[in-house]
């Protein structure tokens, strides 16, 4: 890191002179935090014991047979309480806000699951509590809209931009500017100004923390590589993390790479070549934009990857090296998707499932003496509504179909 | 003339100026160009003129459109650029640019601040980029005697203030309210308070901005600051009642 924030040359912090206090304050008690061994206690009690910490890493032995290569591993996010590896973030940041004195947390979400991971811990440490989420995405992930309204959530529809994550972050913006007396924005990826970058990502390291102890337990070594899926990127830097200093295990990450690269209609920044640096939302990273430094549309059936940014983490591990990047289209995901859930019973999330694509591609090239990882960031059940039309599932249309008639009528 | 200077002359012929804002491109350059017409013939004295970004992370709803609005038009930093030297060519106001830093980044810092300096642009305002981000842009401006207009907020404490204003150039751009642009801003006693803070900690000219949308806002700043930023207000009347409505808004603010 050159100077405070950034990691190599991306990162810092662009934000408006009204959050200079707030930013100087929020970095005060994470530093504190950090250099608190009780702290990273407390934290990792509170998750053991709410949220199913340390979460299993299964061994996929159907899949593996099925690929007549490396050992599958999959580090298992999706068990988290609210089914995601959201929930390490907010629990971390929730017990930073009791130490801030602050009474609301509000947050962006794409997908969902960072929403009801904040509502949800809101719910438990007793904060008010509003998120900010697209239009397109409240229509997208309905049943998350549904769970957030239940922990006494305020949900806010976004209409400006393209009404996706993008737009829900700057609306978070703008109201925290307002009420950040009273108020923390609970940051859900490892983006924006300094210091969420480096600050969720100390909160998933917990997956990599965990993850390396356990396949050196069950396997015996380390794997040969990792995939983990990357929106903004809090999932793959929080599972990565646990293997960044052991060169001989292959980092991959694999972001959206929607109706396909050359369609334009895509998310990856760091597997295509259509990204550019650039700021914006608080920090510097690769941003799909074009020439004038306007930020594009993006596209993924997954709603929590279409992102036009990455962590600066990553782009900085991308840039060393460090981090192969690939893309997995929205065809791809589908039948990984479908395969898993066969071979194995296990549903990931469409975004998880981006991870399973290139793993699947690429097992078959290793022994069965060595081990891959996939980071299984979230369940698949929140995308019943997605998942169901994708397959074109005639019964689930039919369910639909009905339940709508029954609303109508009465 | 420093732009500073210009002002503080301007300045003591004046109670207090009157600086307006736009979005280039909203609802359309020509509509832009009849408004910034009836704005200099009312007797406004700066004008701030916004490049469009799809991501207008400190601006309200009124303007967020607007930004939003100009790009899907096909609004580019290029046509920005020819209505800006166009209309610093016809007035004798100093016009700003206000935009946010990706638009600077990308076009090349160097090049951008070049090429504001060569069509009569006088100053930058930039609400995403604090002085610690800005080294380079900061630099240039010196090199390119362009004003680095820094903000002051609410929350800023004097310290910050004094950091700031060591980086401003031209005047101070004092954040009236905390939040977005386009609501309206209380003027109580913890606003005086403030006002006097700012005072305090520089000598430049000071902007009051954010909510100020009438003849009552702009006599409550009279006396207390040098200049009255009207944003939003001039916006949303001319999507009301069309651009023929700024000239007399303009006249009926002081």
């Amino acid at each position: 890191m050159n100077k405070p924030g950034y990691f190599g040359q991306w990162g810092g912090a662009y934000i408006p002179e009204v959050l200079y206090e707030t930013f100087r304050e929020l970095r005060e008690v994470y530093a504190k935090a950090k250099a608190d061994p009780a702290f990273w206690q407390e934290y990792v009690a509170l998750m053991s014991s709410y949220s199913c910490r340390p979460t299993p890493l299964t061994h996929a032995d159907n899949l593996s047979r099925h690929f007549g290569g490396a050992q599958i591993f999959i580090k298992r996010e999706d068990l988290n309480h609210t089914g995601a590896h959201k929930a390490n973030n907010v629990m971390g940041q929730g017990l930073l806000v009791k130490r801030m004195g602050k009474t609301r947390v509000i947050a962006e979400t794409g997908a969902g699951q960072h929403g009801v991971a904040c509502a949800t811990m809101a719910a438990k440490f007793g904060f008010a509590c509003t998120i900010y989420m697209g239009e397109e995405d409240v229509h997208r992930q309905r049943p998350n809209v549904f769970w957030m309204e239940k922990l006494g959530a305020t949900v806010v529809p976004v209409t400006t931009g393209s009404r996706t994550l993008k737009d829900a972050i700057n609306e978070a913006f703008r109201d925290w500017v307002s009420n950040m007396d009273t108020t923390h924005y609970v940051m859900g990826t490892v983006c924006g100004p300094h210091p969420f970058p480096e600050m969720v990502a100390w909160f998933q390291s917990i997956i990599g923390i965990e993850a390396r102890k356990q396949i050196i337990a069950s396997h015996g070594k380390l794997p040969a590589r990792i995939y983990a899926c990357v929106g903004g990127g809090s999932n793959a830097m929080g599972i990565f993390q646990g293997f960044l200093a052991d060169s001989e295990v292959e980092l991959i990450g694999v972001e959206a790479g929607g109706k396909g690269i050359d369609t334009g209609q895509h998310a990856a920044r760091l597997a295509s070549q259509d990204a550019s640096p650039g700021v914006a939302q608080g920090y510097k990273t690769m941003f799909l934009q074009d020439s004038d430094g306007q930020m594009l549309d993006t596209h993924s059936v997954a709603a929590g990857l279409d992102y036009i940014g990455v962590s600066p983490l990553l782009t900085d591990l991308w840039e060393k090296g460090r981090v192969r990047f690939t893309a997995a289209t929205d065809q791809e995901v589908m039948a990984a998707l479908d395969l898993t859930i066969k071979k194995e019973g296990i549903i990931p999330a469409l975004e998880s499932s981006h991870a399973f694509v290139q793993a699947f591609k690429e097992a078959g090239e290793l022994s069965s003496d060595q081990a891959i990882i996939i980071n299984q960031s979230g369940r698949g059940d929140k995308d019943i509504f997605t998942i169901a039309h994708a397959f074109d599932d005639p019964s689930w249309k039919e369910f639909i179909r009905k339940k709508g008639e029954e609303y109508a009528t009465r | 003339m420093q732009l500073a200077e210009q002002l503080r002359e301007a300045r003591s012929k004046k109670d207090i100026l009157l600086m307006t804002h736009l979005v280039l491109g909203y609802p359309s350059f020509a509509a832009n160009r009849e408004v910034i017409h009836q704005m200099v013939e009312n007797g406004v004295d700066v004008i701030e003129l916004q490049i469009p970004f799809s991501e207008p992370m400190a601006d309200g709803p009124m303007i967020i459109k607007a930004n939003q609005e100009a790009i899907a038009s096909g609004t580019t930093v290029a046509d920005c650029l020819a209505f800006a030297a166009e209309m610093a060519a016809q007035h004798k106001i100093p016009f700003l640019f206000m935009t946010y830093y990706n638009i600077l980044f990308k076009y090349g810092v160097r090049e951008f601040l070049h090429k504001a300096k060569e069509i009569g642009i006088r100053g930058f305002i930039i609400p995403d980029l604090p002085p610690e981000e800005g080294e380079e842009y900061l630099r240039l401006a010196k090199e390119f005697d362009l004003a680095a207009i820094q903000i002051f907020a609410p929350t800023s404490t004097e310290e910050r203030m004094r950091t700031l204003a060591g980086h401003g150039d031209g005047f101070i751009y004092c954040v009236a309210r905390r939040g977005v642009t386009g609501s309206k801003t209380e003027f109580d006693a913890s606003f005086d308070d403030y006002l006097a803070r700012c005072r305090k900690a520089t000598d430049l000219p000071l902007a009051v901005g954010f909510g100020i949308s009438s003849r009552e806002d702009v006599q409550i700043l009279t006396g207390k600051a040098d200049l009255a930023v009207i944003g939003t207000a001039t916006i949303r009347l001319v999507e009301e009642k069309g651009a023929a409505a700024v000239g007399p808004f303009i006249a009926g603010l002081r």
